[in-house]
């Protein structure tokens, strides 16, 4: 097992090597620079900033000494955008906020997803389970940027109970719509598959075995049903869990949370080099280590699985 | 050439007024409104802005902030007039290349320091400083300011540029040409004074709530990127016993739809109206609905070079499409906001510009059709042509560009494709002229018509039709050197709409829904230069 998680780690750096290349190649790549504005700037004073920002330098110099940077001094570089600041700012600025309002997401989409699967999966075909299957489909095509401004004109508008948008802080009440707004996809996602997973489990002959020798059906489910079940939850859930604590654009546009998201689609259209390639590296980053977890958690779930 | 006698004397007479004992007693001593016990001022801004050093920043949110947080040499009144700031006044020599600023002796930053001259040689010096490399130091070279280009280039070193303090309280500047309009251009926040050794104290961080020292009305207390900044009132500032507003809220929210939303909840004071939404609100809520002129012209730009269409090359062929694009129809149906139809690059608006007769605008919109037909069938092209037009993504520049598509079609037989772009993408293919025809807009630096006019100069980067026309450059040559251009502004209009390099569709307007409870917002100010200790909320 230590050798497994060794040489994942280890495999882990080429990787990130080969994602850093991939998006600089790509970044500079697309048309306009971060200083192509609709005012073109003459031709000195770009110069001038071109040459405060390396980026008079050869490509491949740009890219050694970036890399050099992140590993000797841990410094992602000035924002070219937002002047007063620099990467590391931005992701210490957004990252807390988009982890916060991201992690409980994931807690309100897990808790309630899989005890709605397994509600409608244990009661098949009855009231709760057309209940929670039709809750899940409506959720599931209820995007987050129609379900934002709905939010707000019922909570804000009509009702007078939230704040339209903010952080403060993270204080409660600006927490409530992001949360639902970012988690209800993930919960009726969630609920589908576990409710099928369930089901299979349950039609299953180790379950038939267990039913035979007479176990309460509580049993069956808590210690030899939920464990197998969870198997296809659990992979679904790793992608799911680095998207919603990297941050939604769609939430943080509609909710000003001042989160990472919108800072890393904003440096994106804006060019702005530095913090596109920071926040890429800190999204691949967190996609390696959670599927590392991932990994481990598939062998805690199902013995069969060794590293 | 002192700043006019009558209205310094409105302006003392002004402030004088607002510090009686009455503005202490909850009431506007001006206008006798009650005051409101919470003098908080929240208003929404689309990003997050770029910077709030003066020398640095380079978007209109961020000039807004900096304009509270520092103060320059003049500043603007609400209709827009130069009226003291830090200078109490200026003087020029008989060549008008040599300005003489005098400061007032009781203008302090917030840290309790005096602000001198010395401060604003330091912060001219350092907007011309490559090392600073300021994306706005070509407007210190558009100010002719003495050596600013040679240092940009980095031939001469910062100190040599034509800036002195010939003592703590006098500024004196060295242009390299006269520049009827340089005073004016001392409103622009390029321009204003920084602390040195604040700056050179905590470097980029100079400007973080706990360490920035300004010298404007308000001081910057709170600022959490993407969500909110704070902004808050300065008890050292030198004409805080005129500040109303305790507070001044900036909310970041990208959407101006829930912005509006917000607004109706009563979280902002004040929020732009979402495109197209401009005739409902004034229905339902004519009280807060303010629509005013502004400084900005939307517009297309025909490509002139080789690698644009083939008949747009003829001149006629470039009026007919000028002349049937129905801008009233635009303007009344499409963008439904209070826009200006426009005829001429520079906005009626602009100061001192007189509008140009030109033929368009006294015809119908069939006797343009007709004429359009006219010259199309001259240059051979009676059945019409095919022609590309882009736009950057944005369902605003859609609709206005379906119903020109849409007019050319109808009167013209022209086939037009249209294609948007990603906004960098965009610039990229329109500043290459790797286009037919594009969409622009332009918001003018100052109130002065060649804000605009500089753009049809063959010489300007910003002018993506490539147009060149000697004359043209000559005659706005030779404006620069002029007290009063403004003859020369008008026949510049009358040949551009002769020779059609762009094709002005409106001018812009502001629209806003504005709490009823805020008062005193320059509407009469065509640029938009508010300043916060200006405004006022009076009790509901």
């Amino acid at each position: 097992m230590f050798r497994f998680i060794l040489n994942r780690l280890i495999y882990a750096v080429p990787t990130m090597l080969v994602m850093i290349v991939a998006c600089f190649v790509l970044m500079h790549v697309a048309p306009g620079g971060p200083f192509t504005s609709e005012r073109p700037l003459p031709p000195q004073v770009l110069a001038n900033i071109e040459a405060r920002y390396g980026l008079d330098q050869p490509y491949w110099k740009q890219l050694w000494d970036y890399i050099a940077n992140i590993v000797l001094r841990f410094d992602f570089g000035p924002s070219f955008q937002y002047k007063d600041r620099d990467v590391n700012d931005v992701i210490a600025q957004g990252f807390p906020i988009t982890l916060t309002y991201g992690v409980l997401s994931f807690i309100a989409a897990t808790t309630i997803g899989i005890s709605l699967g397994l509600l409608a999966a244990l009661r098949q075909n009855t009231l709760a389970d057309y209940l929670a299957v039709g809750f899940s489909f409506v959720a599931q095509v209820l995007p987050n940027f129609v379900m934002g401004p709905i939010l707000i004109l019922i909570f804000t508008l009509h009702l007078g109970w939230l704040p339209g948008g903010g952080w403060y802080g993270g204080q409660w009440q600006y927490l409530i719509m992001p949360v639902i707004a970012l988690s209800t996809s993930y919960m009726a996602s969630i609920a589908r598959i576990t409710r099928s997973s369930m089901l299979e489990v349950l039609n299953s002959n180790f379950i038939r075995t267990a039913k035979a020798k007479g176990l309460p059906t509580h049993r069956i489910v808590v210690q030899h049903a939920l464990k197998p079940a969870m198997l296809p939850v659990v992979s679904y859930l790793s992608p799911v869990f680095v998207y919603v604590i990297t941050g939604s654009v769609f939430v943080d546009i509609y909710f000003s949370t001042g989160g990472l998201g919108q800072a890393y689609v904003n440096s994106a259209l804006n060019r702005d080099y530095s913090v596109l390639l920071g926040t890429t590296i800190l999204y691949g980053g967190l996609t390696i280590f959670f599927n590392l977890v991932t990994d481990l958690l598939y062998a805690w779930l199902d013995p069969k699985i060794r590293y | 050439m002192k700043i006019q006698r009558k209205s310094l004397t409105a302006w003392l007479v002004a402030t004088t007024m607002l510090a009686t004992p009455g503005f202490a007693a909850g009431t506007h001593p001006v206008t006798g409104d009650a005051l409101a016990d919470d003098q908080t001022f929240t208003y929404r801004i689309l990003d997050e802005h770029s910077s709030v050093d003066p020398q640095v920043v380079e978007d209109v949110t961020g000039s807004e902030l900096v304009r509270d947080l520092f103060e320059g040499l003049m500043n603007q009144d609400a209709e827009g007039n130069l009226v003291p700031g830090v200078a109490t006044g200026f003087a020029a020599n008989d060549a008008k290349d040599v300005y003489t600023f005098t400061l007032r002796d009781n203008a302090r930053w917030s840290d309790g320091s005096a602000v001198t001259a010395h401060d604003f040689v330091y912060a001219w010096q350092r907007a011309v400083d490559p090392e600073l490399a300021s994306p706005y130091s070509w407007f210190m070279e558009l100010m002719s300011i003495e050596n600013a280009s040679a240092i940009l280039a980095g031939e001469m070193d910062v100190s040599t540029l034509g800036v002195a303090a010939l003592d703590d309280h006098t500024f004196e500047v060295t242009l390299t040409t006269a520049l009827p309009y340089f005073p004016q251009m001392t409103t622009h926040a390029t321009t204003f004074p920084v602390p040195r050794g604040v700056i050179e104290a905590h470097g980029r961080d100079w400007t973080k709530p706990g360490n920035i020292v300004s010298n404007g009305a308000y001081v910057l207390t709170e600022h959490l990127p993407n969500e909110r900044s704070v902004r808050e009132r300065n008890a050292l500032y030198w004409n805080d016993g005129d500040t109303i507003l305790e507070k001044v809220v900036a909310l970041v929210i990208n959407d101006e739809n829930v912005a509006l939303t917000r607004y109706m909840a009563g979280e902002l004071d004040r929020t732009e109206i979402p495109s197209g939404q401009y005739p409902r609100l004034s229905q339902s809520n004519p009280d807060e609905t303010t629509v005013f002129p502004r400084l900005c012209s939307y517009y297309y730009n025909i490509n002139m070079t080789e690698t644009g269409n083939p008949a747009l090359q003829d001149a006629r062929v470039r009026q007919a499409l000028s002349l049937t694009l129905d801008r009233d129809l635009i303007t009344e149906r499409v963008t439904a906001s209070g826009q200006f139809p426009a005829y001429t690059f520079t906005p009626e608006a602009t100061a001192g510009f007189n509008v140009p007769n030109v033929d368009a605008m006294n015809m119908t919109q069939a006797e343009r059709d007709a004429k359009a037909k006219e010259l199309m069938t001259e240059a051979g092209y009676a059945d019409g042509f095919d022609v590309e037009l882009i736009y950057n993504t944005s369902e605003g520049h859609k609709r206005i560009a379906i119903a020109a598509g849409q007019m050319w079609k109808q009167k013209l037989g022209v086939n037009v494709t249209l294609a948007n772009q990603e906004w960098k993408t965009f610039l990229e293919t329109r500043g290459n002229q790797d286009y037919q025809i594009a969409r622009a807009g332009w918001c003018g630096d100052y109130n002065e018509a060649s804000t605009f006019l500089d753009l049809v100069n063959s010489a300007s980067n910003y002018n993506d039709s490539a147009y060149s026309n000697p004359a043209v450059d000559e005659m706005l040559a030779n404006a620069k050197l002029m007290d009063d251009a403004s003859a020369i502004y008008t026949e510049v209009e009358q040949i551009i709409a002769q020779d059609v390099p762009i094709i002005p569709i409106y001018h812009y307007t502001g629209a806003y829904m504005m709490d009823t409870d805020l008062a005193n917002w320059p509407i009469g100010n065509v640029e938009q230069n508010w300043y916060s200790r200006n405004l006022y909320k009076r009790a509901d």
